[in-house]
């Protein structure tokens, strides 16, 4: 070996995620109240596992068609269709994959050619960056804003597109901020991906996840779903995260080379997750709806909790994430995650994990019982308080 | 259904001031249409949910199935009012099918439950009938299963 490492050189450059160590020392301690799952703590609905179940007994444990069971397809044509106003066709322009962390990394694949530069805007979820890069892509990060409720805008991008931008990738509502786009934001983006002919990659899995409006997605709007490549599926919103469905809709070019690389690496998505998914996007609105309500419950909570420390939180219209901001208090988010776990038992994620600019906020998941979020918010009191009368004081 | 309520559904104990929190409204507003709610008798009451076959005490509950003849005046109205009355009727609905009234009856032991049917319930005028079912176990109690609930298993920390 000649002391050299037998791992490539462009993987071993690439970062572990900052969320990984903080997994790890989580780990290591016992009744934790985790504000820090990324996923919610709700079981699936009743009859999304019993069709799951049944799936079973009938025996269907074979692959499914590569691009994935052609009834799964139907549904999801006809969700996308009702809830987003786009209708796409199952036969050329769906694709089931293993969550929409596979998709994201087929598409970026699929879509980026050596030095194609992807614009995208952090804080955001974990595998972004990593992704493009992996995709042969040069990641070009726009950095979104308290001051703007972390919304995008299209001022922001027109300072990043270059000659060389090919991708704009999205994810609204935002894992971590919790951000989402008004429809005037989303028609301004759409404007300016046509202005320069960018493709747009938006992963929208929380869309059915917003507390004060109706999510607007990007392929309601007029000319772009020819220019977009729509990723959703179920893990969120169903509560569905084991089952490892996403779904990726795009025009029948992209669709097809999608499928190529889907299925020489995969070959097909979970068959039990997609009768189980299927089960779910046609009857699953009422459990949605339950569990929407519930989240925001907790959601309002923890803002009315933040307001009474003085801890300033921009009002999360979506997902189920509240990212406060720490930076006053004079403690990196890094150390007061570590102290907070240490001294308090609370579980939060630093918002640079998610990025550089989550400098000095904490990714806080509601996604969590009500019994576990007065107490984390009692103990976060504390916390504070003792943090304070320590600079006061030192 | 008013959020108000399906939260005190859920948790009946959930604090005024939680409560102001989880729908953005004030402790004082949340006092006072909680208080309107009992005034109008909407609330009709809070208790525990206890879990029954914990405890050392013996007590029996019966499920009554009633047929009743039901009066020209009112239906099965008077006679419904009548039987609810008894302090060993723990709830009692007007149900369609089979028989009128279904009840769920308490007594310290068997024999009290069924003298309770025999000498009190079945000797009323206008009670046909009566089919009586002992409980064994409870598994689900008004939503809220009787095991403890499992263990939150998922990982600590997620992206």
């Amino acid at each position: 070996m000649n002391g050299k490492s037998r791992v490539a050189a462009h993987v071993k450059a690439l970062p572990f995620s900052g969320i990984r160590k903080f997994f790890d020392i989580v780990a290591q301690r016992k009744d934790v109240i985790s504000f820090g799952v990324g996923e919610p703590d709700f079981d699936s609905p009743r009859a999304v596992r019993d069709v799951a179940m049944d799936s079973l007994e009938r025996g269907e444990t074979h692959y499914t068609s590569n691009r994935g069971d052609p009834a799964l397809r139907k549904a999801i044509s006809r969700y996308v269709a009702r809830q987003f106003g786009a209708t796409y066709n199952p036969d050329t322009e769906i694709l089931v994959t293993v969550g929409v962390s596979e998709a994201i990394d087929i598409a970026l694949r699929a879509v980026t050619n050596p030095g194609d530069e992807v614009i995208y805007h952090e804080p955001c979820f974990v595998s972004y960056r990593p992704t493009i890069i992996m995709a042969g892509g040069t990641p070009v990060c726009v950095e979104t804003r308290r001051e703007d409720q972390f919304r995008l805008t299209r001022a922001m991008l027109e300072k990043a597109v270059t000659p060389k931008t090919r991708v704009l990738m999205l994810n609204f509502p935002c894992n971590p901020t919790g951000a989402i786009l008004l429809k005037k934001d989303v028609e301004d983006i759409s404007d300016f991906c046509v202005k320069h002919d960018l493709l747009l990659l938006t992963d929208e899995i929380y869309a059915e996840l917003t507390y004060d409006s109706k999510h607007f997605s990007f392929i309601a709007v007029p000319g772009m779903k020819e220019r977009t490549i729509f990723l959703h599926g179920m893990s969120k919103a169903w509560a569905m995260t084991g089952f490892r469905i996403g779904y990726a809709c795009a025009p029948a070019e992209i669709s097809e080379n999608l499928m190529k690389l889907h299925q020489y690496a995969i070959m097909s998505a979970p068959t039990t997750g997609q009768m189980a998914a299927a089960e779910a996007l046609d009857h699953g609105d009422a459990a949605v709806a339950e569990m929407r309500a519930e989240y925001n419950r907790r959601r309002n909570y923890l803002i009315a909790a933040f307001a009474e420390m003085g801890i300033p939180c921009h009002t999360p219209a979506g997902a189920f994430y509240a990212f406060p901001y720490i930076g006053d208090l004079g403690i990196s988010a890094e150390d007061f995650a570590m102290r907070f776990l240490e001294e308090k038992g609370v579980a939060v994620v630093p918002g640079d994990a998610f990025g550089a600019c989550g400098a000095g906020f904490l990714r806080c998941a509601y996604a969590t019982s009500m019994d576990n979020i007065r107490e984390g918010m009692k103990r976060m009191a504390e916390f504070v308080a003792e943090i304070r009368a320590e600079k006061k004081s030192g | 259904m008013d959020e108000l309520l399906d939260i005190l559904r859920k948790n009946a104990r959930t604090s005024t001031k939680d409560i102001a929190k989880m729908i953005r409204s004030t402790p004082a507003e949340v006092a006072a249409r909680i208080e309107e709610y009992e005034r109008v008798g909407t609330i009709r009451g809070y208790r525990a949910l206890v879990n029954e076959d914990h405890l050392k005490e013996d007590r029996v509950t019966a499920v009554i199935e009633v047929k009743v003849q039901p009066e020209k005046e009112g239906g099965f109205d008077r006679i419904a009012k009548r039987i609810s009355a008894f302090d060993e009727v723990v709830n009692m609905y007007l149900m369609s099918g089979k028989y009128d009234l279904l009840l769920f009856v308490e007594g310290k032991t068997l024999r009290a439950v069924a003298s309770f049917v025999s000498e009190r319930l079945s000797t009323i005028d206008g009670v046909l009938s009566t089919g009586t079912h002992f409980m064994l176990k409870t598994y689900k109690l008004d939503g809220v299963l009787m095991d403890m609930d499992k263990v939150d298993d998922r990982l600590q920390v997620s992206p």
